[in-house]
């Protein structure tokens, strides 16, 4: 599978990177580059075999449902690069 | 009186509490170094401040009688561990400027023991990369250079390349790195010092910039295998706010080592022959084969047949994970925001990130985009972790077989910066030795072996079974012990 230009559009659309059409045309070659190389992923065959997920056996731990912390605003909002009143602000989104 | 900026972790611990020196001479002689290697770029931030503080501490405890494991010794830590008050920015322009509110698990565990911190260790863009040049605060330089008269800057290794070039230098005794596919093992294979990637779960991730994370798993470097039991021992342990952490006690790794592998099987994996391999590095592995027999060791020869997929495997997953933890960094929380006249919100966050990631990290989060979308998802994602699957089980078979694997860490000595930059793929096959194990979750160690024929350091790496980091430590001491390796790099900086 090899991507074109309309597919790094899409991408990085997804992605929510904005992209000129020069990044685009200079993308597209190296994308291919690397997804042409790990394709030879295909030839192994996996039919029997499950997909990882979880490197070490462990337990999803739980715990008891109660608030671990909290009364920390002013701290989570210490590093936002705009905070009005207690909350993040950002450009309207409703017309 | 000794320099002290000579001194490992354990010698310095060990003068400390003698009363050879004070903590604060320790504290000063390594922030008058590291004041004076500006030319490596190690550093992003500096904290003299910081670790005489934590010196004058050590200094008033070893009054009192109240020592702690690390007092007295200073250490750098990797950028991509949140320090609260201290800027934290993983060598990213997004992050520029971003001042944690919280400490990560692992480093006020280094902290509560005592250690001091001397600032924070540039590295690879969100530790994305295995040269150290795709940091935003400019690439790091290898204090090492060939011998025959080129000046040429090398690379430090990458992504922990802050943290191994400033070992190598002597501007801290040790120091933090983290190792998603290599990024502990390979910068000490290229610095002529030693790391360990412990089992994935003996440290906890929780306040380290997220990579892929199944994958990252924070480790020390230092210069010699002791100094990497001591650090490993602080910084290892159960967190309940890692859901990842494993609820293991942390044994006494440095109490338990011993050189004597008398019992032990060592594993030679044929696959690990790869074409194109400098003759050197054959040699170095034999070499340490003959050191490990020495030992007391027996060598049997294994066979891992999928060690060819893990890298493509590895360049699906990561980028998979990479492109959902950086879905975080959107101007609104923390960090960079570009509004553009007229923007709206997703306008915002699109050039936002645009402005903030440099092309190493946009072009995997691009990939992992891509792979993880609808239609592909099953084709690359599902396929690559089921290949993973595979590698691990290589491994489980290696283990009936023999208790160690022994490899070299990387397929060349360190290389020049520029000379692979502009090859994406030249770069990534790099951790072709170090990648199978990030994959597997199994502990690994890089230890210096010897010098090639301009004078560069190569590593040996150590694999273990999961759990297993004390034969992993003891067959690096081992090797340590027979290699005698003093080398260091003169200093031009």
């Amino acid at each position: 599978m090899s991507v074109d230009h309309a597919t790094v559009r899409k991408i990085a659309s997804l992605a929510r990177i904005a992209v000129t059409d020069d990044q685009v045309e200079a993308m597209v070659p190296e994308l291919n580059n690397i997804l042409g190389w790990i394709e030879q992923l295909g030839e192994v065959d996996t039919s029997a075999v499950q997909p990882m997920t979880a490197v070490i056996p462990n337990v999803l731990r739980l715990r008891d449902d109660v608030v671990t912390d909290g009364d920390v605003r002013d701290a989570v909002l210490k590093n936002a690069p705009q905070a009005e009143q207690g909350f993040f602000t950002v450009p309207k989104v409703i017309e | 009186m000794t320099n002290l900026t000579d001194l490992g972790i354990a010698a310095i611990r060990d003068g400390f509490k003698a009363g050879d020196f004070t903590a604060r001479d320790v504290a000063s002689a390594f922030n008058d170094a590291v004041a004076g290697a500006k030319a490596l770029n190690a550093f992003i931030v500096e904290t003299p401040e910081i670790a005489l503080a934590a010196a004058d501490q050590a200094d008033k405890d070893r009054a009192a009688g109240t020592l702690k494991p690390l007092s007295g010794v200073p250490i750098g830590m990797k950028d991509l561990f949140a320090t609260k008050d201290v800027q934290t920015t993983a060598a990213s322009h997004i992050l520029e400027g971003f001042v944690p509110q919280y400490e990560s698990t692992v480093s006020g565990k280094l902290w509560n023991a005592g250690a001091g911190m001397l600032g924070k260790l540039n590295l690879d863009q969100f530790a994305m990369g295995s040269s150290n040049e795709t940091s935003f605060f400019g690439n790091v330089i290898s204090p090492w250079r060939r011998n025959n008269g080129d000046t040429a800057a090398l690379a430090p290794g990458g992504s922990s390349g802050g943290t191994s070039s400033a070992i190598a230098a002597r501007l801290v005794p040790g120091a933090t790195g983290t190792d998603t596919g290599g990024s502990i093992r390979q910068p000490a294979a290229f610095t002529g010092i030693s790391g360990i990637k412990p089992t994935y779960g003996r440290c906890s991730r929780w306040g380290i910039v997220a990579f892929a994370s199944s994958l990252d798993q924070a480790g020390p470097m230092a210069r010699d295998v002791r100094d990497c039991a001591i650090l490993l021992e602080n910084m290892a342990g159960f967190d309940p706010k890692d859901s990842t952490s494993l609820d293991l006690a942390v044994p006494n790794w440095e109490a338990a080592l011993s050189s004597d592998l008398k019992g032990k099987r060592v594993g030679i994996p044929k696959e690990y022959r790869v074409d194109g391999m400098p003759a050197e590095i054959d040699a170095l592995w034999e070499q340490g084969i003959a050191w490990l027999k020495d030992a007391g060791a027996e060598i049997v020869n294994v066979s891992l047949p999928h060690t060819q997929y893990a890298l493509p495997a590895y360049y699906i997953i990561a980028p998979a994970e990479a492109s959902s933890n950086l879905a975080r960094y959107d101007g609104v929380r923390y960090g960079l925001r570009d509004l553009p006249d007229g923007a709206n919100l997703q306008d915002m966050y699109a050039a936002t990130r645009a402005a903030g990631f440099g092309d190493e990290v946009k072009r995997r989060i691009l990939i992992g985009t891509y792979v993880l979308s609808a239609g592909f998802y099953d084709a690359y994602y599902t396929q690559a972790q089921k290949v993973r699957t595979l590698i691990a089980r290589d491994f489980d078979q290696a283990w009936e077989k023999c208790d160690l694997l022994l490899t070299p860490t990387a397929p060349s000595a360190a290389f020049g910066l520029g000379e692979k930059s502009d090859d994406p793929l030249a770069m990534y096959l790099n951790d072709v030795f170090t990648v199978p194990t990030s994959l597997a979750g199994l502990p690994a160690m890089s230890v210096p072996g010897g010098l090639d024929a301009l004078g560069l350091p190569l590593g040996l790496q150590i694999i273990g079974k999961a759990l297993d980091e004390q034969t992993v430590l003891n067959a690096g001491l081992a090797i340590e012990e027979r290699a005698g390796f003093t080398a260091r790099a003169d200093k031009w900086w």
